[in-house]
C-alpha cells in the first residue's frame, strides 16, 4: 500500500506533464465537481470524514479548518499553499512539486471551491528553483486546459492561482509570517487571534495548507473519505510522506500508511548505514524531541504512537542517527539553527534560542560546568509557551528531549571536556 | 547644493528586468505591488553579479512605490539577498543535522581547501564565494550543497572536485 495518493503517478515517465497526470484519471475530480456542482459542504464532509490531518506539522484536521471560513460573506477569499519546506530533515514536499504539480493544483482549485475562494497563491522557498519551474510549467499547461482563470469548464466558477518565491527564511514556514511575506514585507509572524480564517492574505478569509495536504484532496474526493481514513489508524488516517535521512542505506520520501512500524519503514530505507546500531531517532523534523532507537523500534508511525514516546509526528521527518554520533554536537547544530532563525520579535524567544545555543555550544567544546544541564532545562521552560508563534517552542523541545533522554552525555561531556562517543 | 535627481520610473533599470518584474506584479491585487519586492530583489540581484547596492534597493523602492526603509527591511531579513559582493559562483553547502552527520564537514573543510577561502569570503579572483546554510530540504541526498539555482546532493570530494570543474 505505497505511494497511493500523492505520490501515485511516480511510476510514470514524466509524471509533471499534463497529459501523463491526465492519464491516471488526473483533473477528473474537478471536472465532476464543476459539472456536477457539488454542494461545497458535500466536500468539506468528505475531508472531515477522511482524517485528514494538516501535513506541515500540527496535525489539525484540514476539513475543520476549511469549515471556519465563512463561505457566503462577500468579498475576496484566498487559498495558500505553504511551500516552504524549512523544517530540517524534510524533503517531501520538494517531491511533490517536481513529479507532481498537477495534483497539487487541482487540490488548491478544489480548496478554492469547497471554501468560495477564487485566488490562490502557493509559497515555494526561494532556493528551491527547479521545483518552482516544475510548478510554473504545469500552471501554464492548467491555464491553457482551462483549469484555471475565469469561468472554469464554463462552470461559472473562477480560479487564479500564483507561485510567489521566498528568499531564505526559516520562520516564514510560519502561517502568518508566510502570509506577511507574500504582502512584501519581513517575514515575522502575526499576533493569533484573529486566525488567518477571519484575516488572512491582505486582510481577506485565508486558508494555509501543507502541499502534502493540499495534493492528498483530490484522491480523498475520487475515492471518499472513508476509504483515505481506512489506509491509516485511529486518528491518523490516510498514508503519509516521510523523508528519511541519515546514517541509513536508502534515504528518500516514503508515501506509507500512517501507522507502519517504524521498523518497516527502516527497513524501506535500506536499514543502517555500515551495519552500525541505531542510537536514536528524531521521529518528526528537527523540533521534535528525539527517540532512543531501540523505543523507536517499537513503535509506528502515527501521531498517537509519536505522541506517546513524548515526541510529534510534525512534518514526518524522520532523522536517524547511529552510533557514531555525539548527541551534544547534534544538539549544538539544532540550537545553533533556531537561535539564527528566530525572527527576534519576542524575548523569550529572541534571548532564550541564543542562551540555549551559547550553553549547548560550550558543552560541546568542553567549557560546560554543572549548574549548566539545570540551566538548559530552566530556560527551555521559560520559552515554551510564552512566544507569538512556535519556534520558541520548537528551539526548546529538542533540548528537553536531548536532556530526558541523553543526559549522561552532556554530563559526561562536562566531566571529562570531550564526548562519550568515538575520539572527537 | 547636491542633490539627487529623482529618476523617471519609467527609465528604471533594463528591459528584460523591468518585463520580468512587471510580470511578478501582474500576479498580486493591483494595489499590492509591494508583494513583487522579494521578486523584484531577486531580479536586479541576479542582473547585478549576485548582490544589491543600495542603489538599486532605492531603484526597487521607487519602482514598486515604497518606503526605500521597507524594502532594506526585506533585503536584511531574508537570506538569499546579498548586501556585499559575492563570487560569481556562490556555493551554498547545508551544516544542518542531516547533512551533519553525513559528513558535510568533509565537504566544506575540502572546498575550503581548494579555494583558500572560509565561510562568507570571495577568492580574490571573484570567482567563487562560499557561504554556509541552514537545511535546504534536500536532506535525502546529504551532503549537499546549492551553486545558483542547482542542487549538488551526494556529495564526496571527488564529486565536487568535478562539479567545480564543470563550472564556466
Ligand atoms: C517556525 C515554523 C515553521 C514552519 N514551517 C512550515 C513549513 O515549512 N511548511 C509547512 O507546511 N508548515 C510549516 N509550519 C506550520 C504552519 O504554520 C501551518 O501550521 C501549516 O502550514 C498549516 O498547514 P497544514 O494544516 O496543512 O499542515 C511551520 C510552523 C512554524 C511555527
Ligand atoms: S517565537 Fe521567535 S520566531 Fe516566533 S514570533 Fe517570537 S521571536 Fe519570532
Ligand atoms: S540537512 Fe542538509 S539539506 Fe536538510
Amino acid at each position: 500500500m505505497a505511494n497511493e495518493v500523492c505520490l501515485r503517478t511516480l511510476d510514470l515517465e514524466r509524471p509533471w506533464l499534463l497529459e501523463q497526470y491526465q492519464s491516471r484519471g488526473g483533473y477528473e475530480m474537478l471536472k465532476k465537481v464543476l459539472t456536477e456542482k457539488t454542494p461545497p459542504d458535500q466536500i468539506i464532509e468528505e475531508v472531515k470524514k477522511s482524517g485528514l490531518r494538516g501535513r506541515g506539522g500540527a496535525g489539525f484536521p484540514t476539513g475543520l479548518k476549511w469549515s471556519f471560513i465563512t463561505r457566503n460573506a462577500p468579498g475576496q477569499k484566498y487559498v495558500v499553499c505553504n511551500s516552504d519546506e524549512g523544517e530540517p530533515g524534510t524533503f517531501k514536499d520538494r517531491d511533490i512539486l517536481r513529479y507532481n504539480p498537477h495534483q497539487l493544483i487541482e487540490g488548491m482549485v478544489l480548496a478554492g471551491y469547497a471554501i468560495g475562494a477564487t485566488r490562490g497563491y502557493n509559497y515555494i522557498r526561494g532556493e528551491f528553483w527547479e521545483p518552482y519551474e516544475r510548478f510554473e510549467q504545469a500552471l501554464e499547461e492548467a491555464r491553457e486546459a482551462g483549469y484555471l482563470g475565469e469561468n472554469l469548464l464554463g462552470s461559472g466558477f473562477d480560479f487564479e492561482l500564483h507561485a510567489h518565491l521566498g528568499a531564505g527564511a526559516y520562520i516564514c514556514g510560519e502561517e502568518t509570517a508566510l502570509l506577511e511575506s507574500i504582502e512584501g514585507k519581513k517575514g515575522q509572524p502575526r499576533y493569533k487571534p484573529p486566525f488567518p480564517a477571519h484575516f488572512g492574505l491582505y486582510g481577506c478569509p485565508t486558508i494555509i495548507n501543507n502541499t502534502e495536504s493540499l495534493a492528498s484532496i483530490p484522491m480523498i474526493l475520487e475515492k471518499g473519505g472513508e476509504w483515505f481514513s481506512d489506509i491509516g489508524v485511529k486518528n491518523s488516517g490516510g498514508s503519509k510522506l516521510f523523508s528519511i535521512s541519515g546514517n541509513i542505506n536508502n534515504p528518500g520520501v516514503f508515501e506509507i500508511p500512517m501507522g507502519t512500524p517504524f521498523s518497516q519503514l527502516l527497513e524501506m530505507a535500506g536499514g543502517m548505514k555500515d551495519g552500525r546500531q541505531i542510537k536514536a531517532v528524531i521521529p518528526g523534523g528537527s523540533s521534535a524531541p528525539v527517540i532512543p532507537g531501540d523505543q523507536m523500534m517499537e513503535l509506528t508511525m502515527d501521531y498517537d504512537a509519536i505522541a506517546g514516546a513524548g515526541s510529534m509526528l510534525g512534518s514526518g521527518a524522520v532523522v536517524v542517527l547511529d552510533d557514531t554520533n555525539c548527541m551534544v554536537k547534534v544538539l549544538d547544530r539544532m540550537s545553533y539553527f533556531y537561535h539564527e532563525e528566530s525572527c527576534g520579535q519576542c524575548t523569550p524567544c529572541r534571548e532564550g534560542t541564543g542562551w540555549l545555543y551559547r550553553v549547548v555550544h560550550r558543552i560541546e567544546t568542553g567549557q560546560g560546568r554543572q549548574e549548566d544541564l539545570d540551566l538548559l532545562d530552566d530556560v527551555a521552560g521559560k520559552i515554551s509557551g510564552k512566544t507569538i508563534c512556535a519556534l520558541g517552542d520548537a528551539a526548546a523541545m529538542p533540548v528537553q528531549g536531548m536532556l530526558r533522554h541523553f543526559r549522561d552525555e552532556f554530563q559526561y561531556h562536562i566531566d571529562h571536556k570531550r564526548c562519550m562517543v568515538g575520539a572527537g | 547644493m547636491s542633490t539627487t535627481v529623482a529618476k523617471d520610473v519609467n527609465e528604471l533599470f533594463n528591459p528584460e528586468v523591468r518585463s520580468e518584474i512587471d510580470r511578478w506584479i501582474a500576479k498580486y491585487p493591483p494595489e499590492w505591488k509591494q508583494s513583487a519586492v522579494m521578486a523584484a530583489l531577486r531580479i536586479v540581484q541576479d542582473d547585478n553579479g549576485g548582490w544589491l547596492t543600495t542603489e538599486l534597493m532605492n531603484d526597487v523602492a521607487a519602482y514598486l512605490d515604497m518606503p526605500a526603509i521597507a524594502v532594506y527591511e526585506v533585503a536584511t531579513f531574508y537570506s538569499m539577498y546579498e548586501l556585499k559582493p559575492v563570487g560569481k559562483h556562490k556555493i551554498c553547502v547545508c551544516t544542518n543535522v542531516s547533512c551533519m552527520i553525513s559528513k558535510a564537514d568533509n565537504i566544506v573543510e575540502h572546498l575550503e581547501k581548494r579555494l583558500g577561502i572560509s565561510f562568507g569570503e570571495v577568492t580574490e579572483d571573484g570567482r567563487y564565494s562560499l557561504k554556509e546554510v541552514e537545511c535546504l530540504g534536500a536532506c535525502g541526498g546529504a551532503p549537499m550543497m546549492q551553486i545558483g539555482q542547482q542542487y549538488y546532493e551526494n556529495l564526496t570530494p571527488e564529486i565536487v572536485d568535478a562539479i567545480l570543474e564543470g563550472l564556466e
